[in-house]
């Protein structure tokens, strides 16, 4: 008797059926579809997009040169040249982030004594030739000068879980 | 319409009965290359929504125009063909593979007397061009001298071989019920019946009596277009493309436009020979093309739904399907139709 069930449900195709109904079902589901340019969806304060050099309130730039960022990157995206300023405090001559490199991992932000280099929430940049990317001290400083406000609120919310 | 025959034949004399033809191919051509255009545009749509997702909407209101930038596009890239390839046969058989696509449609009757031509035996006229399609396919797939194209081209003319004989006794029985190979009369002969004469005529189509051999015909019809969940022979995650994976820009696109209008001739096939054409569901509408055009939009859904719904078949199990349930099936339901009508209760006379 069991067998002759099997036979009547396949022959009259009871699973394809059932499938069909899922599917069926769905058609008439609201859609979840994000349209992107116009509709975003909530990000993070911990989002890891562009990164950014930044300053103290008085203008003079937080990095140290101590190149803990530039030796934990495990891309190796990062490249740090240093002296001694005029004034005898250790600066960069040099901090680039090649971003064709980087993985967005959020190392270097985590390794910064000072949270000088940190990463923004922007992710929609984009180059059009293939130097575009490789990010150099003075855009990253500028980066910093145009999203601090953004970067200090988003440090301040994270504060309370480090 | 005689106003008209009288302007013609004043024009073009005696060779108006040619420009006639000609005049009426463009009409059945026309409209099935647009219906092709937004057949993708309907599949990315209800496929999406099946998705949960909302498919094209970018390109003019709803995504309306979709279609048309498609085909521009495809229009505007070159055909690239590869070195090592036979280019003869390379360039011929996406035209191989069109042409039986469009031939096939000269024979299909809209209404009872809407049809291109009506031939005695169009039945078979068509059985024998949808037959030549597999050429274009395996002609694209040797002539590209590629591992994948082959590949896929063996794994479709298998396929289309085996199921062909399937779909062959599903339409026996259609034969031996309606006593004809002529379309037209196929259509009419399911005009009539007890659940006709009660008004309720969808009963009396073919797809009732006949129901396996209804779900063997549209199984099998799915197979020979090569679709989902029977698209061995393109295959995305083992062999890219199969024997289309060298072809690119218009030469590309006629083996689209092909897959398409074979789609939609299926539809039309299935809505006539099992669905009553264009007959009236219930007795109190008028008969007319409204319903053969809703018809085959529900064919068509389904063979949509189907992609939504299933995954691809194993090649052993589509081999199993088509030769040892499918064909075992059609020769006892040839048999048991057979009996049928020789006993008193034959509802076909």
């Amino acid at each position: 008797m069991g067998s002759m069930k099997e036979v009547f449900n396949s022959l009259f195709l009871k699973e394809l059926l059932k499938g069909m109904s899922v599917t069926g079902k769905y058609f008439f589901a609201r859609k979840i579809t994000v349209q992107y340019p116009e509709e975003k969806t909530p990000q993070s304060f911990r989002f890891r997009g562009l990164h950014a050099l930044r300053r103290y309130p008085n203008g003079e730039e937080r990095c140290i040169a101590c190149k803990l960022c530039e030796a934990i990157c495990p891309a190796m995206a990062i490249t740090i040249e240093a002296e001694p300023r005029d004034d005898g405090s250790r600066r960069t001559t040099r901090y680039d982030i090649d971003l064709t490199k980087c993985i967005f991992c959020g190392f270097c932000e985590e390794a910064c004594p000072v949270d000088a280099v940190v990463e923004t929430r922007v992710f929609e940049y984009h180059g059009e030739k293939r130097g575009d990317l490789y990010y150099t001290k003075q855009m990253l400083l500028a980066n910093g000068d145009r999203y601090e406000a953004e970067i200090a609120e988003d440090r301040a919310l994270d504060a309370p879980y480090r | 319409m005689d106003a008209l025959m009288n302007f013609g034949q004043g024009i073009f004399g005696g060779i108006w009965p040619a420009v006639w033809t000609l005049i009426k191919i463009v009409l059945i051509v026309a409209p099935l290359m647009l219906g092709v255009a937004y057949l993708t545009y309907f599949e990315r749509k209800v496929i999406g929504f099946m998705q949960v997702r909302i498919g094209p909407n970018r390109v003019g209101p709803w995504g309306l125009i979709q279609p048309i930038a498609d085909g521009l596009k495809l229009l505007l890239k070159e055909i690239i063909v590869p070195s090592g390839s036979a280019k003869g046969v390379f360039i011929i058989a996406p035209m191989l593979a069109i042409a039986p696509a469009l031939a096939a449609w000269a024979v299909i009757p809209f209404t009872d007397s809407l049809v291109l031509a009506n031939i005695d035996a169009s039945l078979l006229y068509i059985l024998a061009i949808t037959s030549m399609g597999v050429y274009g396919i395996i002609l694209s797939g040797w002539a590209s001298n590629s591992k994948y194209a082959f590949l896929g081209a063996m794994r479709s003319a298998a396929q289309m071989v085996s199921y062909e004989i399937a779909m062959g006794f599903a339409l026996i029985t259609v034969l031996m019920v309606a006593g004809s190979l002529n379309l037209v009369e196929i259509v009419n002969g399911q005009a009539k019946g007890q659940f006709a004469d009660m008004g309720l005529g969808f009963l009396s189509w073919n797809w009732l009596p006949l129901l396996p051999m209804f779900l063997v015909y549209l199984i099998s019809g799915t197979a020979e277009l090569n679709r989902a969940p029977f698209d061995i022979a393109e295959g995305e995650s083992e062999i890219v493309a199969g024997f289309h994976v060298e072809y690119s820009g218009m030469a590309f696109a006629l083996f689209f436009l092909a897959e398409y209008a074979n789609m939609i001739l299926v539809a039309a096939l299935t809505s006539i020979l099992f669905l009553g054409g264009w007959l009236s569901p219930v007795g109190f509408l008028p008969d007319g093309i409204v319903w053969m055009f809703a018809k085959m939009s529900f064919v068509l859904l389904l063979f949509l739904w189907f992609r939504a719904t299933f995954p691809r078949y194993r090649y052993d199990l589509l081999m199993r399907l088509g030769w040892k349930v499918f064909l075992p099936l059609c020769f006892f339901w040839v048999i048991i139709v057979g009996v049928w009508m020789i006993t008193p209760l034959n509802i076909w006379n």
